[in-house]
């Protein structure tokens, strides 16, 4: 018996596999409701890409409406979205697009940055993911949209195509008073 | 009309898919020679129709008939007619017809290739791909209809992700999907053993060729797909594991297994069992490739768009499909005897690591693809796996894995002596030290020094290793004479081992090098300025608009200079797409064996002044190149006679007396 029960161990591993995958099915991992969303931004301090004698934190969010980008060089996606948030930084007078370079080295980032431009106005540089696990951070790239009083409205899975600012990002947000709608829409 | 006639003709070919899976397999177990007969005929049939579905759909594109919800969102009246026709399988529902239209023609295959098969072999492995094209027919016609009409139709077209419109990315998917759907046959073959509950040296006799070919397509489809990322996403990279990427890989790791394990069942009996679960592994993994991209599980920038319910019923079929072979498996293998017995230093037993190091390799990037879902699972929160990992874990397996290929072919069967193999590769082992050596003293030192000496070292180890096992072979024959009536006679699946293995030296040498000793320069350039990367002096001329058929193209203009002469002339662009409004950086590479120089605009900075990447990548096109080689090797040994006059022999011997056949 013990020789034909080795013969299962496939199927048994499949049948993991399988719960996994109808696992994954359930959560569309475009869509993960953050439980951050409508809370705070969680607090973090981190030094600037290009100048570590400075530092970016939370103060930088208040005041106006923010788009807070997680991005690496290393990653496919964020240079595919790249383009339209060099296009969101031109047109969207009263946003400010940070960037949290996420698990990168400084050298590749700004190479980055200085080949296909920079959309941000100040990156903030977390190698070792030390804020982007209070942020609920998975991959890259993430779009975190923070309001004047610095709340998380929305948070984009994936990368921001042509198109997502109007449709996915703009509607969570009341332009007027800088504020997130209220949570649940 | 047509499109309706198309739609037709993909209820038929499923109606006779369902005849197909069902009646030759009664058939097999009843005896009902008419009923096994019928396999071939309806495969044909078949796969007549879903050509038929295939072509109408070709000719909606053609004629731009925007009435049918594919073409309006995937084509364009300006689009050049060769990307109309690569449009048929630039989104999900196209791409699926054209898979299934492939598996039907691997089935058409098999019913005109298998005269010298037994009767009963046939039936059921023609009903097992009866069984896994009824999956794709009706995954189809239930949730993506390529034929779907809208109303009323829109005047214009949205036109093709750009990314799309390349010739490399015309032929790469069903370079892709061939080989993938392939894998289906090596699968219906090791079923139909299960089935019959005869697993012997000619099924895998039977099954080699077919898994050979399958994985001759794969090989050349990954390949032009990294060839593509690396001209086309403008970022000079070759290989970015991408989940969809990867879903690409593992099917050719495990098939690359298989291959090898099918070896050692045909020629010593053993392995027998693990043999078919690789059969089953390797197609379970193509179509879980099809479930990752499809079902939008997993994020990625191939993804098609995602629609719940087309995961549902690839999950659904792939548990009917793989949890249904692998019962089968469970059920069945433990009457399969253990077959031939080895020694620890056999080539058995060489075999047997490259199929676990594969294996081992299959599934780490099987566990990083799924790793961001494990976590969320588990409720350990999200991680995701990046680039920086799979690099380590490859380059962690794979020298294992190539050192082994150095001495795998000149091990004999069963048992061997370690003096006798020492004798035979010390000078291979020498070479390779030396080049070690001689890496290490003259290379300039990089960040991943040691990557360096070791892959250059292995290169030259498989090179010498493979010549050393082609004088052996032909130890008592002289002169290239020689060689060439080997060729012409029984040694061709030998050489074709010895051709793939140097394919995948020539692999390591571009990967090593363009890895370690590739430059680039960003820089802001005007007009009229020089940069000069690895000796090399890029002039750039400036930038000019120019109107494409569907676009429009911001044209730079470079020559390159080696010292006063110059080499080359260089056109990279920056499209925009009108339909689409999308920009696409299209890069401009002057090739070389030992070099590419590759240029690339990045963003306009005014003044006539542009941000530009200027690379060289040394040795990169041996890393295709290599891949093209290991594709030519499986091809040639495809063509071995010995498969077919085998099949003959082991017809008049009644089958399972034939382990003793084969060299």
């Amino acid at each position: 018996m013990g020789k034909s029960l080795k013969f299962l161990v496939p199927l048994v591993l499949f049948a993991l596999l399988v719960a996994l995958l109808f696992f994954g099915l359930g959560t569309d991992p475009r869509k993960v409701p953050s439980p951050l969303v409508g809370k705070p931004a969680p607090e973090f301090t981190l030094p600037v890409l290009n100048d570590p004698s400075r530092t970016v934190s939370n103060t930088d969010l208040l005041g106006q409406i923010s788009l807070v980008n997680v991005w690496a060089s290393w990653c496919v996606s964020c240079r595919a979205e790249h383009a339209e948030l060099m296009r969101l930084s031109r047109e969207l007078k009263d946003v400010q697009i940070l960037g949290l370079n996420w698990k990168d080295t400084k050298e590749d980032a700004l190479r980055m940055l200085k080949v296909s431009g920079d959309p941000y106005r100040v990156n903030a540089f977390d190698p070792d993911n030390r804020v982007g696990i209070h942020w609920g951070v998975y991959g890259a790239p993430e779009t975190f949209l923070v309001d004047a009083e610095g709340r998380i409205c929305y948070k984009k899975i994936g990368p921001v195509e042509r198109g997502t600012w109007d449709t996915e990002l703009a509607p969570t947000l009341d332009l007027a008073t800088k504020k997130c709608k209220e949570p649940g829409r | 009309m047509t499109p309706e006639l198309g739609h037709f003709a993909l209820i038929l070919s499923l109606g006779l898919a369902l005849i197909q899976a069902t009646v030759p397999l009664a058939g097999s177990y009843t005896g009902n020679r008419a009923w096994m007969h019928s396999a071939r005929p309806l495969a044909w049939g078949q796969f007549t129709f879903a050509a038929i579905a295939l072509a109408l759909l070709l000719l909606a594109f053609l004629m731009d008939d925007f009435s049918v919800i594919y073409v309006a969102s995937n084509s364009n009246t300006l689009m050049p007619t060769l990307y109309k026709v690569s449009a048929v399988w630039g989104a999900h529902e196209g791409s699926l017809l054209l898979w299934a239209a492939f598996l039907a023609a691997w089935g058409a295959a098999v019913a005109a290739l298998s005269r010298s098969l037994p009767l009963q072999v046939v039936a059921r492995v023609l009903a097992v791909m009866g069984m896994i094209g009824i999956g794709f027919l009706l995954f189809m016609l239930l949730t993506s209809n390529p034929f779907d009409r809208i109303f009323p139709p829109p005047l214009e077209g949205r036109d093709l992700n750009p990314l799309l419109q390349d010739p490399g990315l015309a032929i790469h998917p069903p370079l892709l999907y061939m080989g993938y759907v392939g894998l289906s046959v090596a699968f219906a073959f090791a079923i139909a053993a299960l089935l019959g509950g005869k697993l012997d040296a000619a099924w895998a006799r039977w099954s080699r060729p077919w898994t050979t070919m399958a994985w001759v397509f794969l090989t050349l489809g990954i390949a032009l797909g990294s060839w593509w990322a690396y001209y086309e996403l403008g970022w000079g990279g070759w290989w970015f594991w991408d989940p969809v990427e990867n879903a690409s890989l593992m099917p050719w790791l495990a098939a690359t297994a298989l291959m090898h394990s099918l070896a050692v069942t045909e020629k010593r009996g053993a392995f027998k069992s693990w043999t078919v679960l690789l059969a089953i592994t390797a197609f379970s993994l193509s179509l879980l490739g099809t479930f990752l991209v499809r079902s939008g599980v997993l994020t990625s920038v191939h993804a098609f768009a995602t629609d719940p319910a087309r995961g549902t019923f690839i999950l659904i079929f792939l548990c009917l499909v793989v949890g249904g072979s692998l019962a089968l498996y469970a059920w069945r293998a433990p009457e399969v005897s253990d077959g031939g017995r080895f020694e620890l230093l056999s080539r058995e037993s060489l075999l047997l690591t490259n199929n676990l190091l594969l294996t081992l390799l299959t599934a780490l990037i099987l566990f990083g693809t799924l790793a961001p879902l494990i976590y969320e699972a588990m409720g350990w929160g999200k991680i995701s796996v990046g680039f920086p990992w799979f690099n380590t874990m490859f380059v962690a397996v794979t020298p294992f894995l190539a050192f082994a290929m150095g001495v795998g072919p000149l091990t004999r069967w069963k048992q061997d002596e370690g003096e006798r193999l020492v004798a035979e590769l010390w000078v291979p082992f020498a070479l390779a030290a030396a080049t070690a050596i001689l890496a290490v003293v003259f290379m300039p030192l990089t960040s991943g020094w040691f990557l360096v000496p070791l892959g250059l070292g292995l290169a030259v180890w498989l090179l010498a290793a493979q010549i050393q096992t082609v004088r052996e072979r032909l130890r008592h024959k002289r002169g290239i004479g020689a060689l060439l009536r080997d060729l012409a006679g029984n040694g061709r699946s030998f050489y074709g081992m010895i051709l793939a293995h140097l394919g995948v030296a020539m692999f390591i040498v571009g990967a090593t090098m363009v890895s370690n000793f590739d430059m680039e320069k960003d820089v802001r350039m005007s007009p009229g300025d020089s940069q000069e990367v690895a000796g090399y002096q890029f002039k750039f001329l400036g930038v000019q608009n120019q109107p494409g058929p569907n676009f429009m193209a911001a044209r730079g203009h470079f020559q390159v200079f080696d010292g006063d002469r110059q080499i080359a002339e260089l056109w990279p662009e920056k499209r925009t797409y009108f339909a689409s409004q999308k920009p696409m950086t299209e890069a401009s590479i002057d090739w070389g064996l030992t070099r590419d120089l590759y240029v690339s605009l990045g963003e306009p900075l005014g003044n006539g002044d542009w941000a530009m990447r200027l690379y060289y990548k040394p040795f990169v096109r041996w890393i295709w190149l290599g891949a093209v080689l290991m594709a030519l090797g499986g091809l040639l040994a495809t063509t071995d006679r010995r498969y077919r006059r085998a099949v003959r022999k082991s017809l008049k011997a009644p089958a399972g007396a034939t382990a003793s056949a084969g060299s």
